[in-house]
């Protein structure tokens, strides 16, 4: 359930995961997005307050600071040291929808070639479409259809990686669906966020959407070889990045013309050298 | 607003109430939700829940950063993380990121 437009809302369509190599629709139905009944309710503080009325409504307050997605944040750190204990590097990549997120990836995982063994997770309401694309890299890719859920969540990554083989994987990327806002409140367990603007959003997405943009790890502006095309304003964009994410690697590149990808391809092949060396259990 | 909401009714039913009158949430600016949409979800979520006809009230939480320069806390209306005093950015956002259920009002009969 998406606590921002009502997606998701009960009775829609189920959550579908495709594996590697097949279609698996029906299977896997996922419409229980409410928390569990497993965690306590002990704490709240209920404070009375008697109706002076006999037989009326006795009113009380309870005190309840519950997080709200904490089920979610709780699966997520589940997710983190499942990736940790193997050393794998997990990226979520976000963005508007048509932004160039598949495009990317794809061509990332060629060009990484050998140096990353790599798979990918990805998002769309429906149709497997991205999925099979990226299979053309050569990367074992898996689709989960969200059905009327903008956005990923801890338990449907956990599922799409059962149907992933884990063993000697280095670089997991997860595509989330196409959305500025929802995708931005849910944890999945990933090592860095990585925030797509392409030249045709416009330079002032960041400013826009700034809960998506300020935990970024990384920003990458896509598609610059459109940049003349649009008008492109390629200081003000980054000026916007850096006012809302001014801690996060920029990166400039055309995923059509190669123009950047070999500086990202390296920045990845840090990162998992960063994460292969450390100790897992460190927080 | 789904999983607030069952959370809700679920405390309620575990507290003996048979009714809700009023949800109090706690909602960061920064944490990607829009109030206005959540009364809308929460407006299309409740009838037929014990919920029915409840006020909804959110509280917004501002970004509040830390600047390690000037070692202050600064409320950045705007969401830019630049300290007002010396125009460092922040990496420490130490509020605004909130999504709670704050507490409610509920009714026993």
């Amino acid at each position: 359930m998406c606590e921002d437009c009502g997606c998701g809302l009960p009775a829609g369509i189920p959550v579908t995961v495709s594996g590697p190599g097949h279609q698996d629709h029906g299977g896997h139905d996922h419409p229980d997005h409410d928390h569990g009944d497993d965690h306590g309710h002990d704490h709240a503080h209920p404070r009375h307050h008697p109706s002076s009325k006999p037989g009326a409504e006795e009113r009380q307050t309870l005190e309840l600071r519950h997080a709200i997605l904490e089920k979610n944040d709780r699966l997520a750190e589940r997710n983190r040291g499942f990736f940790r204990a193997r050393g794998i590097l997990v990226i979520n990549v976000l963005s508007s929808p048509g932004s160039g997120k598949t495009t990317l990836i794809g061509e990332t995982i060629r060009r990484l070639g050998r140096r990353l063994r790599s798979s990918v997770i990805v998002g769309d309401l429906a149709t497997d479409n991205d999925a099979r694309r990226l299979r053309e890299s050569g990367a074992q890719a898996v689709q989960i259809n969200t059905g009327t859920v903008c956005h990923l969540e801890a338990d449907m990554v956990a599922r799409a990686v059962k149907q992933l083989d884990m063993a000697g994987l280095d670089l997991l990327v997860i595509e989330n669906v196409g959305n500025l806002v929802c995708p931005a409140s849910y944890d999945l367990g990933e090592d860095l966020r990585v925030v797509l603007l392409s030249v045709t959003d416009g330079e002032d997405k960041p400013l826009k959407y700034p809960p998506m943009f300020h935990p970024a790890n990384a920003v990458i502006v896509s598609k610059l070889d459109l940049a003349r095309a649009c008008d492109f304003n390629r200081e003000a964009a980054t000026a916007n990045i850096r006012h809302i994410a001014h801690h996060a690697r920029l990166f400039e590149l055309s995923a059509k013309t190669g123009a950047g990808l070999d500086d990202w391809c390296d920045y990845l092949v840090k990162q998992h050298e960063a994460v292969k060396h450390r100790d897992p259990l460190a927080s | 607003m789904q999983n607030a909401l069952n959370q809700a009714l679920r405390d309620a039913r575990l507290a003996g109430a048979v009714r809700v009158h009023e949800i109090r949430l706690r909602i960061g600016v920064l944490s990607g939700v829009v109030p206005d949409a959540l009364r809308f979800a929460f407006e299309a979520l409740t009838p037929g829940t014990a919920a029915e006809g409840a006020a909804l009230m959110i509280e917004e939480v501002p970004a509040r950063f830390w600047c390690a320069a000037c070692r202050r806390e600064f409320v950045s209306a705007d969401f830019y993380a630049e300290c007002p005093d010396c125009g460092a950015p922040s990496g420490e956002l130490r509020a605004g990121r909130e999504l709670e259920l704050r507490s409610m009002e509920v009714g026993h009969v």
